[in-house]
């Protein structure tokens, strides 16, 4: 480069490094504050981060399906909220059933396992067929085109479940054995929370085994690498886009059953929210990397459980839990301006971003 | 796969598909819900064509597919046409055995009742595997139809499906017509058409179509001369004017407020085209610009808020700063973001203006949950526009003001740099577009028109709750300009009239509206990428290889020369 850094700074950057340090400047101030207050004993702290890491496990399956889906096609799955929506949103019928017959009190580890199991089969089969219905006609298609495409599947998936269940709440059972706490190293921790915390690590060790040491993950890798030279290697191409989905798909169910054992409710438009804020999660552990979404994801859940106390709280913001919400989309917007591949992702060019 | 499935296996799959698709609609609760909702009274309701349609469709297709002997298309439609009705018949048997309801709250005795034809279990689903197989049959004869009869009875078909649904309306409309409202009293019955009103439109409609088939309407314009032409074009525009300027008074109040939120949502639809049409740059929260104009319009001149209350007039140079401000903003971040990013980015600012507008902390400002009341209205000296008829008239001269700068800024330097950078940012950069000063152009050209949406949008309410600025909003915004065509200012106000208008006439639609919304967008990307009414540069873009496809020999040159001269 000819120019010096000083002629390359343009007016947009110091606008957007204006925007960045006010941020930060609000964190620092508001950290600085709620902690010289000692509102809060440093058992609340530690509540919060347990109940961030469990928060954070589920985003992380989630975010799975988006980082998969985009290390194969380069697309962001928009309607995947919805994917993860209707697994659990299916499966509390059958979680009622079970609860009704008393079946799920007594075998509540068997009752579990087939409640997960159904939630990941229609998660990945409605995953299966967004894919063979609203994308694979328009691969290589203009950009906006899938793009669109995905919204319009979000919307359609979204009021066909509440054509089919109907628009009101659902709510999950309590399974008695889950209630209560354990103490673990002097510390109290939900059990439920464990369960979620240890359920999300198992569920992404196997994704990880499945991608990084079996044939179909090879193959995987392989299609993210180059689809057409993957493709002339013998590789059934559709056949591992499909797989993607499916893979995504299961983990969202997954991922629906942990959600509702810390959120016992649901209802269509339950996947929005935690969607957005896996996607942020996704984003921020770098799009494409499967252990990238794992440390996005729990990072996001810590920052979005403990943030508002500890950010805002000091700032004198009533009732700072209302923007939580709000905290994932500037944590999201943040890490796109900044460093849009994330933090274990590789360098993307801006075509790609 | 090398071997290919025989026909027979064919069409029943198809079927199959054909009868999930009624399933669907039947357990999504749109054929009972329409069912009371006549087409032609006492004959077929719009539930009844739902499950119907669908079947239809299948069939048709199956034949079109198999191109085989006469005989066998004839079969292979009664077919799938079975296979169809195949399914619905297993839900009606399920129904019997299992408590369905539990889990689908659509699975009602109604639902058994239609599809049965209200007769018990044995004959009714005898009944409804032979229509199912009918339906099929005659699916496969309108494919052997010639192509003449098949186009004017299906636009026949679907205008009197039209026409039956738009009832009320038509009936309000024509209440001052004389003659034509006693014609329009014979043709409709207490709810849909009667029979013999429906024959009617059917002969009519169809003879028309028949007629102009393959007529092409160039041939008689052409005869005319330049200034006949142009005396045509001056009347229609004149006639256009007066009928919408009289168009509150032809439809009365209900209808006028219909017609409101259909105007604000095209103005709106104006601003996105410039920023999802023009410039290629997907925002979803362009919410937030709707909510700012209303909320900065509301704090403007609510006496709840503010000590000494504006005018309407008087806040609107304000509420727009503010709005145009919030467009800089929001802007800046996301410079340097395409697409899917640009996408999520903008999403998350819509959720997060949402987030702040209902929070406890900011209420003292903004209201919080209550919302604000008691915003003003416009008033011109004596004239008051605070009811839904004279707002009417504000919008339209918003609308018609957005769109001449629409209009101007399309081919304008700005418009043309904005379609560059939609195609290949890289190479408009280098081309020496200033890539910032114009995306940044766009979003504040478009936030100026959905604050003006917004300021009237609060006048109209008088009030500003957060509920009413939702994602759904956005959803709506930009589901009008792709169906309408992205980038075609006419296609903003075809798709605004048609998706917003149009569920509101028919309530019964309105709570499937984002059902019909989405599967609309699917449908219209798989299909028709450019919209209903397309701006020409961006169908030739998404139909390149159609045009260029190495069959269609190019034109001779000199044949056009000749032409010209």
């Amino acid at each position: 480069m000819l120019r010096t850094w000083r002629q390359r700074i343009t007016f947009t950057d110091i606008m957007i490094w204006a925007i960045g340090l006010a941020i930060v400047g609000v964190v620092v101030v508001g950290t600085v504050k709620t902690l010289q207050s000692g509102k809060y004993e440093p058992s609340v702290w530690l509540d919060l981060t347990i109940k961030g890491l469990a928060v954070g496990g589920v985003y992380a399956l989630i975010a799975m399906g988006y980082t998969l889906v985009y290390g194969i096609l380069k697309m962001i799955n928009f309607a995947h909220s919805e994917v993860f929506m209707s697994g659990p949103f299916t499966a509390v019928f059958l979680a009622n059933a079970l609860a009704q017959s008393g079946f799920l009190n007594k075998q509540p580890l068997l009752s579990m396992l087939l409640i997960t199991l159904l939630s990941m089969t229609i998660s990945a089969v409605v995953a299966m067929l967004l894919e063979r219905i609203a994308y694979r006609p328009l691969r290589y298609a203009p950009r906006l085109v899938p793009l669109i495409t995905a919204i319009g599947a979000s919307f359609f998936l979204q009021y066909t479940f509440r054509g089919l269940y109907g628009s009101g709440f659902k709510g999950y059972p309590t399974v008695n054995s889950l209630q209560g706490s354990w103490i673990v190293f002097g510390v109290q921790v939900y059990k439920v929370q464990a369960v979620v915390i240890i359920g999300a690590i198992l569920m992404m060790v196997i994704l990880y085994g499945i991608v990084q040491w079996t044939k179909i993950g090879k193959a995987m890798r392989a299609v993210s690498e180059d689809k057409e030279v993957a493709e002339l290697m013998g590789i059934d191409v559709d056949r591992v886009i499909v797989f993607t989905f499916a893979l995504g798909g299961a983990a969202a169910g997954a991922a629906g059953i942990l959600y509702i054992l810390l959120y016992p409710v649901v209802w269509f438009f339950m996947g929005f929210i935690p969607s957005i804020k896996a996607f942020a999660a996704a984003v921020l552990g770098g799009i494409g990397n499967v252990a990238g979404a794992f440390v996005g994801a729990m990072l996001l859940g810590l920052l979005e459980s403990m943030g508002p106390n500890l950010f805002l709280d000091g700032l004198g913001i009533l009732n700072p839990s209302q923007l939580k919400d709000a905290i994932a989309f500037v944590v999201l917007v943040l890490i796109l301006i900044f460093r849009p591949s994330g933090i274990l992702g590789e360098r993307i060019t801006e075509t790609k971003a | 796969m090398l071997r290919k499935s025989s026909v027979w296996v064919e069409a029943i799959r198809s079927g199959l598909i054909g009868g999930a698709v009624a399933l669907l609609l039947c357990l999504v609760g749109m054929v009972v819900t329409l069912g009371q909702k006549m087409i032609i009274s006492g004959v077929i309701s719009m539930g009844q064509i739902l499950v119907v349609a669908p079947i239809f469709i299948f069939a048709y297709t199956t034949a079109r597919r198999a191109a085989t002997k006469t005989v066998d298309t004839l079969l292979l439609g009664a077919l799938a046409g079975l296979s169809s009705g195949a399914i619905l018949a297993a839900l009606i048997g399920l129904g019997q055995v299992v408590n369905l309801r539990a889990m689908f709250v659509n699975a009602s005795p109604d639902l058994y009742k239609l599809l049965n034809f209200g007769l018990t279990l044995g004959p009714g689903t005898l009944l409804l595997l032979g229509v199912a197989a009918i339906t099929g049959l005659i699916g496969a004869v309108f494919h052997l139809l010639p192509a003449r009869i098949r186009s004017a009875l299906s636009q026949a078909i679907l205008w009197v499906a039209l026409i039956g649904l738009l009832r009320d309306l038509i009936i309000t409309v024509s209440q001052s017509w004389g003659l034509a409202a006693l014609l329009v009293k014979w043709m409709f019955a207490a709810s849909g058409l009667t029979l013999l009103g429906a024959i009617f439109l059917l002969a009519l409609i169809g003879g028309v179509a028949y007629w102009r088939y393959g007529r092409a309407r160039q041939t008689r314009v052409n005869k005319q001369s330049p200034k006949q032409k142009q005396w045509m074009r001056w009347g229609t525009l004149a006639v256009l004017a007066l009928v919408i300027i009289l168009l509150p008074r032809i439809l009365g109040i209900f209808f006028s407020d219909i017609l409101d939120n259909v105007g604000i949502y095209i103005l709106m639809g104006l601003g996105l085209n410039i920023v999802v049409g023009f410039a290629g740059l997907l925002d979803l929260g362009y919410v937030a610009f709707f909510a700012i104009g209303a909320y900065a319009m509301g704090v403007l001149t609510s006496p709840e808020l503010i000590a000494t209350p504006l005018t309407y007039w008087q806040a609107l140079p304000f509420a727009l700063g503010v709005v145009l401000l919030s467009g800089f903003v929001l802007g800046l971040p996301v410079l340097k973001m395409r697409g899917d990013y640009l996408a999520i980015v903008t999403l998350g600012f819509g959720e997060i203006v949402r987030l702040l507008v209902l929070s406890d902390w900011l209420r003292p400002w903004l209201g919080g949950t209550q919302g604000i009341q008691h915003i003003a209205h416009p008033v011109i000296g004596p004239l008051d526009f605070g009811s839904q008829q004279m707002l009417y008239y504000v919008i339209l001269a918003g609308i018609a003001i957005a769109t001449f700068i629409a209009i101007r800024l399309k081919d304008s330097r700005l418009g043309r740099s904005w379609m560059a950078l939609r195609e290949d940012e890289d190479v408009a950069k280098a081309m020496g577009i200033n890539h910032v000063a114009t995306k940044l152009l766009a979003f504040m050209s478009g936030a100026f028109f959905a604050g003006l949406g917004g300021t009237l949008f609060a006048a109209k309410l008088s009030s500003a709750y957060p509920q009413s600025f939702q994602l759904l909003v956005s959803i709506n915004v930009l589901s009008l300009i792709i169906i309408g065509g992205m980038g075609s200012i006419p296609g903003v106000l075809v798709g605004g009239l048609v998706l917003m208008g149009l569920p509101e006439i028919l309530r019964e639609f309105a709570e499937y509206r984002y059902l019909m919304y989405g599967a609309l967008l699917v449908a219209m990307m798989l299909a028709r990428p450019e919209g209903l009414w397309p701006e020409a540069r961006r169908r030739l873009e998404l139909h390149e290889e159609k045009e260029l496809a190495p069959h269609e020999e190019p034109q001779p040159v000199t044949k056009n020369v000749g032409d010209r001269r």
